[in-house]
């Protein structure tokens, strides 16, 4: 305070645009933390995961990823056949679904009549809200032995001489039942993101397409598919991770088995997520339990490295059609 | 020209009748490929309806769980169902005033590189697999302080925060800005404009958004595993700081085992999961849709 306004001039100031106010200070301030709050919260995951599998990082190394077997008997631990059934079901899924989640994001946009768009559309995302407990259970109950009495045996006698149809096991569950049950999850990500692409190709181009004179399905494959490339592969990976990532439904039905690499899909398996699900109340020592943290970091790392490539395929994608970017 | 020439050229060629033939072949697929989806949703929710509705009761609800039950002894899962509550309301206590306060900064202060930064971490915080977030919170809680309903419900709080904030973010964003730029106009402080006229316009979508946000995580198991599942209490137990039994928990425990009557009660504790997922979610939906063509339309 080296000048002492004596003059009163301040009260009656002109207004120069910017005057600070509390309430501004105070709103902008908690808005500010809280986001600031998720933002650590992030942060923290990453370090509490790091953080938990120190132990087996320094001690098991990354001949943890390769080794096959889990057993805490003589503490040896590995990643292998979890590794190798999570992608076999995930991969699975991903082929199942994306042909099935394309087919009806264009039966939603292009063929519909309009009266079935809007409850199919529903049905569709209904689908998605359907606990992961409940579909393990009804995978379980019910798909499980469908599977094993009418689809493995029909399976095995027409195409028993690709390796991946071996012979079917009693329980009816395995990997295959783990692929089925997730391409039922990961069908309306696909689709549903598929079918906003699909909305946002210009009706100009489509139009140009069929006044040329080609059939509907000339149009797609000529326009539709090439203009929404980036997204669809975009939608892909959303799908893949989300199969990756999914713990309880992959646990109930894929039969839990840990010490098996075996290309028979009918086989039992167990997924990185699966195990967590299955072994993490159980596991006796701090060698097991930090090898689980290692396990959990594979899939947060896969999982940030999916995220943010979707999210710059999306933005891409979204620039181009000169949506709002935010 | 003959009458043979003129109809051999209005005859289509046998390329273009090739061409058709893929065309309808390709239509049928998107067809059976709309049929196949509504067909697994038909079978999935009606298998449960109908194992879950017979084995549906009042004991259900009321009584506690029997452990190593002999014979035909009236058990509910009780507990399951008031964990439930404790839990996914803590949750949306926890969630609610954060989420909705990241998509006031996001929407309203923040400039624009923040704000896609922000935008990043949201969307790589909704990608976390659930199970990781479970773990994350048992190494962060639960290997101090153990098990209880609290660190069950941060967890589902942590997979809630990006689904409110993003909802709040997206209707904040269909405000118009003349609105904002009338009540500053007007004189009012930005607090005031943002509290009093935009936030009002959009309770419509954060209720909706919320309440989606509830039926996502009420079905969640993989976080509560680690975080309240060991050492529940077989009757209602209301208390957050003791481990809550919840219904997906009860699902998936079981759903493992070999007992048939416990087959019985989990699927009819999962129809009634179920019930209240698909009710609160295609309502929550149907008020979505209003609120949006109601700004849409304009502010009244």
């Amino acid at each position: 305070m080296s000048t002492i306004d004596t003059t009163g001039t301040a009260a009656r100031r002109p207004f120069t645009g910017r005057r600070v106010r509390p309430g501004d200070l105070v709103l902008q301030g908690t808005a500010g933390l809280a986001a600031l709050g998720a933002a650590v919260l992030l942060g923290l995951v990453v370090y509490k995961v790091v953080e938990g599998s120190r132990l087996a990082l320094s001690t098991l190394c990354l001949g943890f990823l390769a080794h096959i077997g889990w057993d805490p008997v003589h503490s040896h631990f590995g990643a292998g056949s979890f590794l190798f059934g999570t992608a076999v079901t995930s991969i699975g899924a991903l082929l199942l679904a994306t042909p099935l989640a394309l087919g009806i994001a264009l039966f939603l946009t292009e063929l519909a009549p309009s009266w079935i768009r809007a409850p199919v559309t529903a049905l569709v995302e209904t689908l998605a809200a359907i606990p992961s407990v409940v579909i393990g259970l009804w995978g379980i109950i019910v798909l499980g032995p469908l599977l094993r009495d009418h689809v493995m045996p029909a399976l095995h006698s027409t195409l028993g001489f690709i390796p991946l149809f071996g012979t079917p096991n009693p329980s009816g569950l395995g990997l295959f039942t783990a692929i089925v049950v997730l391409t039922i999850m990961i069908l309306p990500i696909i689709a549903s993101i598929s079918r906003e692409l699909f909305l946002g190709v210009p009706p100009e181009l489509k139009e140009a397409a069929l006044g040329l004179g080609t059939t509907r399905w000339e149009m797609v494959r000529g326009v539709i598919l090439p203009y929404t490339r980036g997204g669809v592969a975009a939608a892909m990976i959303l799908g893949l991770g989300r199969a990756v990532g999914e713990a309880i439904a992959v646990a109930q039905v894929a039969g839990g088995i840990d010490n098996l690499v075996s290309w028979n899909l009918f086989n039992g398996g167990n997924t990185l997520a699966g195990k967590l699900a299955l072994e993490f109340q159980s596991s006796t020592s701090n060698l097991e339990t930090s090898g689980l943290f290692y396990l959990a970091l594979i899939l947060l790392v896969f999982s940030l490295v999916v995220n943010v490539f979707a999210r710059s395929v999306v933005r891409r994608v979204a620039r181009r059609q000169g949506l709002l970017v935010r | 020209m003959s009458a043979a020439e003129l109809s051999a050229l209005q005859r289509p060629s046998d390329r273009l009748r090739r061409r058709q033939a893929v065309n309808r072949g390709m239509e049928l697929l998107a067809w059976l490929a709309a049929a196949a989806a509504v067909a697994i949703l038909g079978v999935v929710v009606s298998s449960v309806a109908k194992r879950g509705a017979s084995e549906l009761n009042l004991d259900l609800l009321t009584k506690a769980p029997v452990p190593f039950a002999i014979g035909s002894v009236k058990q509910g899962l009780v507990n399951a169902f008031t964990g439930s509550l404790v839990i996914v309301g803590l949750a949306t206590a926890m969630t609610l005033p954060v989420g909705i306060l990241v998509a006031i900064y996001v929407n309203e202060f923040a400039p624009r590189r923040i704000r896609n930064g922000l935008g990043l971490v949201i969307d790589v915080l909704a990608g976390i697999p659930a199970i990781v977030v479970g773990i994350f919170v048992f190494g962060l809680v639960v290997l101090g302080h153990g098990q209880s309903a609290l660190a069950g419900s941060f967890a589902l709080a942590v997979l809630m925060l990006p689904f409110v904030a993003r909802a709040t973010i997206e209707v904040l964003a269909l405000v118009p800005d003349s609105l904002r730029e009338a009540a500053l106009g007007l004189g009012a402080p930005r607090w005031r404009t943002t509290l009093g006229i935009v936030l009002p316009q959009t309770v419509g979508g954060i209720v909706t958004g919320g309440v989606l946000a509830v039926a996502r995580v009420a079905g969640e198991t993989a976080p509560l595993l680690f975080t309240s599942s060991v050492g529940v209490s077989n009757g209602a137990d209301w208390n957050p700081l003791h481990a809550l039994q919840t219904v997906p928990v009860a699902i998936f425990e079981l759903s493992e085992s070999d007992n048939t009557g416990d087959h019985a009660r989990a699927w009819a504790a999962a129809f009634v999961l179920l019930m209240f997922i698909l009710l609160t979610s295609l309502s929550a939906r149907w008020l979505a849709n209003r609120s949006r063509r109601k700004l849409a339309r304009g502010v009244r």
